[in-house]
């Protein structure tokens, strides 16, 4: 019986992924209602409990994968992995329209490249202090330190191992965590009161959902401002980490 | 036709990974340059061109869409698949690398706005 059930979960690997993921994002959205009243967004929740599922995964198996790595959940490597996680940022992209996006102005794209590189350089200096030595890993933490997405991507780029990897993610995480919550707390002294200081907040924060969060918790008609430039900010840090910054990196480490 | 918008994300995500491949080749790096960020923006730019905007505008914006509300789970099975423990041995690094990344981030956020600080200090103190 547990091995029939073993094997059609197997044998339908991304459907038992979305379910799965599905039942997760659940939970971790009523976590969110029920415990913290919604200002942890339910997504940083689902995120730390998959992070945590995959600490699990990896204990229990000893493989690299996580969860993955169990036989009946492999299809979460799949749903997981690059191909559709790629595939979903580029769809992110489509809530931008051009008008938007010239309204959203200098200020906007200079802090989008602000906010990538000072989160690059904090994240780089401090993989610098703890030891690591080389243009790869030190660019990949970096890179973590802007969003969870543009660590990954720009480890897959430049072939990081995957613990670095998984150490720009949660480097991303923890940033990303931290702009949900302290938000609501700083947005006074930075003065985050009015669209235009919404849209640079977005821009330097990028963390698409802590911007989204961030700003819901402090003023909800704020939004769609930090969440319109955040959008871009995945992108420009995609396209800067394993090239720019990267050179630069290795130019500074050789 | 929802496939129609599948296909519109399908087409941007390959011309701009191939284009990455290929800015990486000039570049003489043995990685993708920015193919993610390209496929954004030529996304970003194809929508707009008029008889793509009619197709998405008759429906196939739902095949994007879909994909666009996906982001969030699969992230979620990102981190699940991820090996955490050994990223676990540098645990300080990520807190410390992304609370530092926050603190100047925000501070920058008055800087960039243009509003000056002491201003900004005294409408907080009331």
């Amino acid at each position: 019986m547990i091995d029939l059930l073993n094997d059609v979960l197997a044998s339908n690997g991304l459907v038992t992924a979305f379910a799965v993921v599905g039942a997760l994002a659940w939970f971790s959205y009523l976590l969110s209602d029920k415990l913290s009243a919604g200002r942890l967004h339910g997504s940083a929740i689902a995120i730390t409990l998959g992070l945590i599922l995959a600490y699990a995964g990896g204990v229990y198996t000893g493989g690299d994968r996580g969860i993955a790595d169990i036989e009946w959940l492999a299809g979460i490597g799949l749903m997981g992995g690059g191909m559709l996680r790629d595939f979903a940022i580029v769809a992110t992209a489509f809530g931008v329209n051009l008008n938007e996006l010239k309204r959203a102005g200098v200020r906007g794209a200079v802090a989008v490249v602000a906010g990538v590189v000072v989160s690059f350089v904090a994240g780089a200096v401090l993989a610098v202090l703890f030891g690591y030595d080389d243009a790869v890993s030190i660019t990949t933490i970096g890179a973590g330190a802007a969003t969870y997405i543009v660590g990954p991507v720009t480890g897959s780029a430049l072939g990081a191992d995957s613990d670095v990897i998984a150490l720009s993610i949660a480097a991303g995480l923890v940033k990303s965590i931290l702009v949900m919550t302290m938000t609501p707390l700083v947005a006074g002294k930075i003065g985050l009161d009015n669209p235009q200081s919404a849209l640079v907040f977005g821009g330097l924060m990028g963390t698409t959902s802590g911007v989204a969060a961030g700003l819901a918790a402090t003023d909800p008609k704020l939004v769609p401002y930090g969440a319109m430039t955040a959008t871009f900010y995945t992108g420009v840090g995609c396209l800067l980490a394993p090239s720019v910054l990267f050179f630069i990196v290795r130019a500074i480490v050789a | 036709m929802i496939i129609y918008g599948v296909a519109l994300l399908a087409f941007c995500l390959l011309t701009g990974v191939f284009m990455g491949e290929l800015l990486g080749l000039a570049l003489g790096v043995n990685a993708n340059v920015g193919g993610v960020g390209i496929a954004m923006l030529l996304l970003v730019f194809l929508a707009h061109v008029p008889a793509i905007k009619e197709k998405l505008n008759e429906g196939a914006d739902a095949g994007v869409l879909f994909w666009n509300a996906m982001y969030i789970p699969i992230v979620i099975a990102m981190a699940a698949r991820q090996n955490v423990v050994a990223a676990l041995e540098g645990g300080w690094l990520a807190v410390s690398a992304g609370g530092l990344a926050v603190i100047l981030s925000f501070a920058l956020v008055p800087v960039l706005s243009g509003r000056p600080a002491d201003r900004t200090e005294a409408t907080t103190d009331d």
